[in-house]
């Protein structure tokens, strides 16, 4: 039963004071509501709030035909879209046993690369922001916007794409897309050593991230953290490497691993990986097979009875799909594990004994999506 | 050619005419003030305005550019909307300590303004302390700020004043000890002394190491103590939403922002006379053709000039640099400036006995 909870201004039993912040509030990159229980500046506690912006995603999936439902993923982590659309699509093409032909398993893999890297500067941005730092976010968005733009071209949109449908995608490439990519990864390269000169050799900076919001192994495994989250602290989780999808198998990139488990672990983390992206955008992009965009599927998609499961790698960790069919038209019953949730389960953990000014940016070293954690 | 020294004497001179000395030093102090308002006012649009300005050349930005010509009326355009906007009170502060804070602050900001020397001989006041007084005016506004965040009521304010009282009293040791070593190689706290002891050189030129030490210094501690970033814990937008000023709105906001922009302002002048030699110009050597071209330069430009030069640099700093943390804050200051700053007090002293100094 929904129940009104009463704004507490002080806690009860340790006399700590209690600050609501959020749902509205500059530092968390939408509407997550935290319960901060502090002791001066000292955080005690963290208790996150969610549900401000759940739209029952996974409710609304069950009334939806099969191809109906990969758009509504769209929403769900708005800045890996492309991801979301992806691990859907592979999830149904799991269901129908339909080989994806290879020139859409190429477009695919390019299209979430470009995903991951407009999504990690975008974080960089905002990360550098959460610090204190303005103009970064500035920087972040003249990158963010030249991969918009390539989007725009091939899909259409800018941010909610749904490009990728069970047995392909959805149209052919524009005809520049080839030389507008590697336009970017070009500019990328000369740009992203600015990043570090900027931000990351800052002694400011890396003072506020180095040996706060500390998560060891055990503990970022035992949160279930996915993702740059959970590389930071020393887990290899790339679901790209331990269980490859469409043509990752056939790239050769590395899987960045940080052991240190800090703000600054996740940070390098991160940035490491725009360059791996950069690297395997550079791998597929000359040799795009010719030929279908679409395996041949019927109008309506019909799964056998079964339980389905795909995941993926999204820019913030682990998707996981899970479809149970009954055999009609629209699925039983689906369930998304989101990155974001669990890794925000481990800010609790992680900000106790640390400053206001650490928790922001912890917060912005989980690189938070709200409506991913939310649904 | 008219200088502001000349225009001052005949206003001068031409009331003590007309009037007895009493009424003429009445209607001085009546000019004075229109004239401090006017300035404050002239100087709040031009600094947003280069803040503005400045922040958008740094970040891949136009910056206002649609209101008036390349925008600079927009500053204008924004102070009539805080004008004409309601005096929100929310409900549940301490009315009358909430309506004072924005003026207590707006005073300080005032008052700090009367020894500066704005060009050659034209100073509000040449007040024997002059250093002295700017330093011990100065630390009043930290009055203001806590009362905004006591009386908002609100927790995101109270933590933000906290952390301005924290800061602004640790950092006025070192912008104390900074000046102090100005003060040692003049022998003189009144403010036209020392512009005048710099005019066979700037002491930056002249005072070497330990002037150097005391500007870098200076320019940190100051940019701490007018709650700039990268130290502006009071109000980190992104920790605290707006710190101390959080619950206020139209005028009254406009009154902290303005403040805000007049103590830069007022520093970089500080920063200007001790250090770069006030409206004294820029010479080298003796008797040259290019001494007498600086000279040829009015001193207001050249004050102007320094001044704006260190507001510059103040603004850059806050648009490169991130935020620190408060531990880390007042770490630098107790830990590492302080120390410093005391040492050098001791180098000063020294170099003053031995005469080492230029």
């Amino acid at each position: 039963m929904y129940r009104e909870t009463a704004i507490v201004n002080e806690s009860e039993v340790t006399g700590d004071l209690v600050i609501n912040m959020g749902p509205q509030h500059p530092a968390t990159h939408g509407v997550l509501h935290l319960v901060v229980h502090i002791n001066g500046e000292t955080i005690r506690k963290v208790e996150p709030h969610l549900g401000y912006i759940h739209r029952s995603i996974e409710k609304m999936s069950e009334s939806l035909s099969y191809r109906q439902f990969i758009y509504v993923t769209s929403r769900m982590d708005y800045l890996s879209s492309h991801i979301n659309n992806h691990a859907c699509a592979m999830c149904v093409e799991k269901g129908l046993q339909v080989e994806v032909p290879p020139r859409a398993q190429y477009i695919r893999v390019i299209m979430d690369e470009l995903t991951r890297i407009a999504s990690h500067t975008l974080w960089w941005g905002a990360m550098a922001m959460d610090v204190g730092a303005l103009t970064p976010f500035f920087l972040a968005f003249r990158e963010r916007e030249m991969i918009n733009d390539i989007m725009e071209e091939t899909c259409g949109a800018r941010l909610t794409m749904n490009y990728m449908v069970p047995g392909g995608v959805m149209y052919d490439l524009h005809p520049l897309f080839q030389q507008r990519v590697k336009e970017f990864i070009k500019h990328f390269r000369s740009k992203i050593d600015e990043y570090d000169e900027l931000v990351t050799g800052n002694i400011i900076f890396q003072n506020r991230m180095k040996g706060v919001g500390i998560l060891t192994k055990e503990d970022a495994v035992s949160y279930g953290c996915s993702g740059p989250t959970a590389r930071g602290s020393g887990v290899s989780c790339d679901i790209r490497k331990l269980y490859p999808y469409e043509v990752y198998d056939k790239v050769q990139f590395d899987e960045p691993l940080e052991t240190a488990g800090d703000s600054f672990a996740r940070y390098l983390v991160r940035l490491q990986e725009l360059r791996q992206s950069m690297s395997i955008l550079e791998q597929l992009i000359d040799d795009i097979p010719e030929g279908d965009i679409q395996a041949k599927t019927k109008a309506v998609l019909k799964l056998p009875k079964g339980e389905f499961y795909t995941r993926a790698e999204t820019a913030r960790g682990e998707l996981g799909v899970y479809i149970v069919s009954e055999g009609g038209t629209t699925p039983y019953r689906i369930k998304y594990r989101s990155p974001g949730f669990s890794n925000l389960s481990a800010l609790d953990h992680m900000a106790r004994g640390g400053k206001i000014g650490d928790l922001v940016a912890m917060m912005g070293t989980l690189d938070l999506v709200i409506p991913d954690i939310d649904r | 050619m008219p200088s502001l020294e000349h225009i001052a004497n005949l206003v001068h001179d031409w009331l003590n005419a007309q009037f007895s000395p009493g009424l003429a030093l009445f209607f001085e102090f009546f000019i004075i003030g229109v004239l401090i308002i006017g300035l404050f006012s002239i100087l709040g649009l031009v600094l947003i305005m280069m803040e503005r300005k400045v922040s958008a050349w740094m970040q891949l930005r136009l910056g206002p550019n649609r209101v008036g010509p390349k925008g600079m009326f927009q500053t204008v355009a924004d102070t009539v909307k805080l004008i004409v906007k309601e005096g929100m009170t929310p409900d549940g502060v301490d009315k009358l300590l909430f309506n004072l804070a924005p003026f207590i602050v707006m005073i300080v900001a005032m008052v700090i303004m009367a020894p500066l020397m704005f060009a050659k001989n034209f100073q509000i006041w040449d007040i024997n302390i002059g250093v002295f007084f700017i330093t011990a005016i100065s630390s009043l506004s930290v009055i203001g700020i806590l009362m905004a965040g006591w009386a908002s009521n609100n927790k995101y304010s109270l933590l933000g004043a906290m952390r301005s009282g924290a800061q602004i009293v640790s950092y006025e040791l070192s912008a104390g000890f900074a000046l102090l070593t100005i003060v040692i190689l003049t022998g003189d706290l009144k403010i036209s002394a020392i512009v005048n002891a710099q005019s066979d050189g700037w002491w930056i030129f002249k005072g070497h190491l330990p002037v150097w030490i005391a500007f870098v210094i200076f320019m940190i501690a100051v940019t701490a103590e007018t709650n700039r970033a990268p130290f502006d814990m009071a109000e980190a937008e992104s920790e605290l939403t707006a710190g101390f000023h959080t619950e206020y709105s139209g005028m009254k906001f406009a009154l902290f922002f303005l403040a805000e922009y007049v103590n830069i302002f007022v520093v970089c002048a500080l920063g200007a006379t001790l250090f770069l030699g006030g409206w004294q110009p820029l010479h080298f050597g003796t008797g040259t053709g290019f001494n007498r071209v600086m000279d040829y330069i009015p001193s207001s430009i050249w004050f102007a000039g320094k001044t704006f030069f260190l507001i510059f640099v103040i603004m850059w700093f806050r648009w490169t640099f991130p935020r620190l943390r408060i531990d880390q804050l007042l770490n630098l200051e107790w830990k590492y400036l302080l120390p410093i700053s005391m040492f050098n007090l001791l180098l000063a002293t020294l170099i003053t006995i031995m005469g080492w100094h230029f």
